[in-house]
């Protein structure tokens, strides 16, 4: 008896012979998939399963629990307050220059400069930008010392410091607003024409347009961007460390503290404390995929 | 009085002239198209229509009011666009109900207009899906209704139906006609295709360069073009140099031989240049009642199209282009063969340069 | 439309001033050591410091490590995932993602619990496994630009067809890698060298961590110290950034320009 095969048939069989022929393909990625485990996943998941384990290796959820003492909740709370804040004025400030870029009607040459110099400042984090605000919004800094002398303004008489709260978070918005115009920038070129000139011919004004229209489609990317700038705050330690020394107890400064010298007095609860900066920023960074897919999904 | 009228109407960008001198009345209920190559201004003036250019010169009105001081959302237009341009992040029915939502319309009224809207374009059970679940020809036909779902004065499609496949583009521009005739909006419609411009519109407007060529009905456009641009824009055409032989008799020198042309030489003179127009429809290989011209021909090529075979004939020093239909009784002429070619001397069109 | 082109540029002046003055602020600091004038004395006394010069050197020779490492793992990854194991795209890109979701100052974390003197791989038991161990977490940090970098590169070009030419023409698989994976793909790889190079240089929690002579630590130990120097170090640092982003700009160019003709 014979079998007619279809077309469609035969182009699914093919492929599946091959790759039963090439079995060995995965050899290829062997030495990155070793690379990944090795000196990405595993030292991970050790401090993961740490965190769950008492001194003796037994199962726990004492360490944990132990995070929910003052000091360290008070840590954690001040973190999240700052990553909150300076991701939330990043993205209007990083949303307001990306508008003006893309489509302010700013003279089409200034979109390049502003662009590179969003890749330089975005990447311009850890100790040197720390030591650039210090000269300028220091008790001597540029800033400072222009308001005193010419406005008779002392911000540090008005409850300014730069090793605080507020400072950290003006410091920090020096890399999350860059980050913002980078991913924003492109999303509102992708807002089509049409979609205003659409709603306008419907009759709506230009608020309407973007209250119903134009923020629901950005409405993704603006919050995946937001859970991207607070992972990103959260998991910074070289500029809080140099900025503040340990004079402000923020989750990333108390981890590096412990690892250095365990002044928790007890090395597992150093395991949770980096699972829950695990935990936040991985929840953070979920959002910003989904939302991301979500967004692509639409403007395609 | 016309419905919409569009006087002196110019625009400039910058140095260039894009449209220049345009005058249209348009009729209520009429359906017309503006049919051109691309560059020609005829969406810079659809877009004057709708308020997203400001004319530099001239008067739009719509039933005797001028629009142009106002802004586009104060003009009550409907419009739909050539990359369908529905709202990403709405349904269907959301997308329909855009205009009515913003107009501050009660939330029943909306309700039921959506759904006549999306009844009159035969997609009611697609009501909860998103722009990027439909086809090309779906998310244009939502896109008609919910232009269309606001009652707007005034229809403007600019060039819906290029971004579609063959296909859906012919049955779909039947039923924009359909829809257009059965609620008897005054509508204007952009293309590049000259098929579609002919097979739906009351009137068709030619532009070329900016400028008018011919405004006309589409048996008009096609059988008496105005220019030549018009003539060898619209439909396929057998464009003739000649030479003035005899203008009081109406013969024309085309290669080595004399034609009678019936149409008017106006004040031409005998020895002076002319331009010929002949659809290939008008000439056959057989005599047909009413033809008083024959010319020798040999035939040079011949391509078989399917229900209509394309014979190009060389008539010396000149070559003709005529269709004939598929018989299957009759095999078609072959190349080298000798014929007559027979037609009608008043199917000659003068084309004015 | 003139009203939006006024929000716009009181938008970018707003945007220059907060750039603009800490830029100002550091370049005006890093000059005033000197009582009452302007001076480069704050400059001279850092790029006359010998640990200035030995760390970073360090970082210079870590962040070079650095690249090499990610290429060679990057670049016949990507490569063969596109050609070979296109199924596996996704988990792949997943990993590569991971170091944006994990902080380093995690990763690092484990390194010392997992590599530490008493483990079965006791890295951090001599400065040369020390050394590795650190040129390999950069590698972790640069993974996800990097990987962004080649895949981007690769895609714009027809991997399959160049490889079938190539091994048609009896090329053997390095000698493709080589001579016609990386040419093709030489600007993507530039732009993540260039680009890996801007983090790693001033990088600083793992270095600290893992004790390293590196030049972030440097960094921050004069800042606790000193009043000028950090100032011009900060110009210093700002300077390497932005020479960094300007060379990725000037191989993407370059590469347009080749491309066209």
């Amino acid at each position: 008896m014979t079998t007619a095969i279809t077309p469609a048939e035969a182009g699914a069989a093919a492929p599946a012979r091959r790759s039963a022929r090439v079995s060995f393909a995965w050899l290829g990625i062997v030495p990155f998939m070793a690379f990944a485990l090795l000196f990405l996943i595993v030292p991970t998941l050790q401090i993961v399963i740490g965190a769950f384990r008492d001194q003796d290796g037994a199962f726990t959820f004492a360490n944990v629990l132990h995070l929910f003492q003052p000091s360290i909740l008070s840590a954690y709370w001040i973190s999240i307050r700052i990553s909150v804040a300076s991701a939330l004025l990043g993205c209007v400030a990083g949303f307001f220059i990306a508008a003006a870029v893309s489509i302010g009607n700013l003279p089409r040459w200034m979109r390049g400069p502003v662009m590179t110099f969003s890749g330089v400042a975005s990447n311009f984090a850890g100790v040197p930008l720390a030591f650039a605000f210090l000269a300028t919004f220091g008790r001597l800094g540029l800033v400072t010392v222009l308001l005193r002398d010419w406005f008779g303004v002392n911000i540090y008489a008005m409850g300014f410091n730069i090793l605080s709260f507020s400072g950290l978070t003006l410091t920090y918005l020096f890399f999350q607003i860059p980050l913002m115009v980078l991913i924003v920038t492109p999303a509102i070129d992708g807002l089509k024409r049409e979609w205003r000139e659409a709603a306008v011919i419907l009759g709506a004004s230009t608020p309407q347009y973007w209250r119903m229209v134009a923020l629901p489609i950005l409405w993704p990317t603006l919050l995946g961007t937001f859970a991207l700038l607070f992972a990103n705050a959260f998991g910074a330690v070289a500029t809080a460390f140099a900025l503040t020394g340990s004079s402000l107890s923020i989750v990333p400064i108390l981890l590096f503290a412990q690892i250095r010298g365990d002044v928790l007095q007890d090395p597992h609860l150093g395991y949770a404390l980096a699972l829950g900066m695990i935990v936040l920023t991985g929840i953070a960074n979920g959002i910003y995929i989904v939302t991301r897919s979500r967004a692509e999904r639409w403007i395609k | 009085m016309a419905f919409l009228e569009l006087s002196g109407v110019r625009k400039d960008f910058e140095l260039v002239r894009v449209v220049r001198d345009f005058n249209l009345d348009v009729e209520r209920g009429e359906f017309i198209s503006f049919l051109g190559p691309s560059g020609c201004g005829k969406t810079t003036t659809l877009r004057m229509v709708a308020g997203f250019e400001t004319p530099t010169a001239g008067e739009i009105r719509i039933a005797g009011r001028d629009v142009v001081g106002l802004k586009p959302n104060q003009r009550n237009i409907g419009m739909v666009f050539q990359s369908y341009a529905l709202f990403p992040n709405m349904t269907v029915a959301q997308n329909v109900a855009f205009g009515l939502k913003v107009a501050g319309k009660p939330r029943a009224e909306i309700d039921a207009r959506v759904a006549q809207m999306l009844g009159i374009i035969k997609l009611p059970q697609l009501a909860d899906r998103y722009p990027f679940q439909l086809s090309g020809g779906q998310q244009q036909r939502v896109a008609l209704a919910r232009a269309l779902a606001v009652q707007p004065q005034v229809l403007l499609l600019d060039e819906p139906l290029s971004a579609l496949d063959a296909k859906i583009r012919v049955s779909l521009r039947e039923e924009i006609r359909a829809i257009q005739k059965a609620l008897g909006i005054t509508t204007i419609y952009v293309t590049h295709d000259q098929e579609e411009a002919l097979s739906m519109s009351d009137r068709i407007v030619v532009m070329h360069e900016g400028r008018v060529d011919q405004i006309g009905t589409p048996f008009e456009i096609y059988n008496t073009p105005a220019t030549s641009f018009v003539a060898s824009f619209v439909g396929t055409l057998n464009r003739i140099e000649g030479i003035i032989a005899d203008p009081s008799a109406g013969t024309v020198r085309v290669g080595a031989r004399d034609v009678a042309v019936a149409s008017p030489l106006g004040a031409r003179r005998a020895g002076e240049q002319v331009s010929l127009a002949l659809r290939p429809e008008a000439v056959t290989l057989a005599p047909r009642p009413g033809q008083d011209v024959a010319i020798e021909a040999r035939i040079v090529e011949v391509a078989f199209l399917g229900s209509v075979i394309r014979v190009r004939a060389d008539i010396g020093g000149a070559t003709i282009t005529l269709d004939t239909f598929n018989s299957p009784a009759s095999p078609p002429p072959r190349i080298g063969d000798a014929v007559t070619l027979h037609l009608s001397s008043s199917d000659w069109v003068v084309l004015a340069d | 439309m003139k009203r939006r082109s006024l929000w716009s540029w009181i938008v970018l002046v707003l945007a220059i001033l907060y750039f603009g003055l800490p830029l100002l602020g550091t370049v005006d600091f890093s000059m005033k050591m000197r009582r009452g004038v302007y001076s480069l004395d704050a400059y001279w006394a850092v790029l006359g410091d010998p640990r200035f010069q030995a760390t970073f050197l360090y970082s210079v020779v870590m962040a070079c490590m650095t690249i090499v490492v990610g290429v060679l793992l990057v670049v016949p990854t990507a490569y063969w995932v596109r050609l070979k194991l296109p199924r596996w795209r996704p988990v792949i890109e997943f990993i590569t993602m991971l170091p944006l979701v994990i902080p380093a100052i995690v990763i690092v974390f484990g390194y010392i619990r997992l590599y530490n003197t008493s483990s079965w791989l006791p890295l951090t038991g001599s400065a040369l496994g020390t050394d590795a161990l650190l040129t390999l977490g950069y590698t972790t940090l640069a993974l996800p630009y990097m990987y962004r970098a080649v895949d981007t590169g690769l895609r714009t070009i027809d991997v399959a067809t160049l490889t079938e030419a190539a091994e048609s023409l009896g090329a053997g698989w390095i000698t493709v890698m080589w001579r016609v994976i990386l040419p093709n793909v030489l600007v993507a790889v530039l732009s993540g060298a260039f680009l890996t190079f801007a983090i790693v240089i001033g990088e600083f929690t793992m270095a600290a961590l893992l004790n390293r002579p590196a030049f972030g630590p440097y960094l921050q130990l004069v800042g606790a110290n000193r009043a000028y120097e950090p100032a011009a170090l900060a110009v210093i640092a700002f300077a390497i950034t932005w020479i960094c982003m300007g060379l990725i700009q000037l191989v993407t160019r370059l590469q347009k320009h080749t491309m066209r003709v």
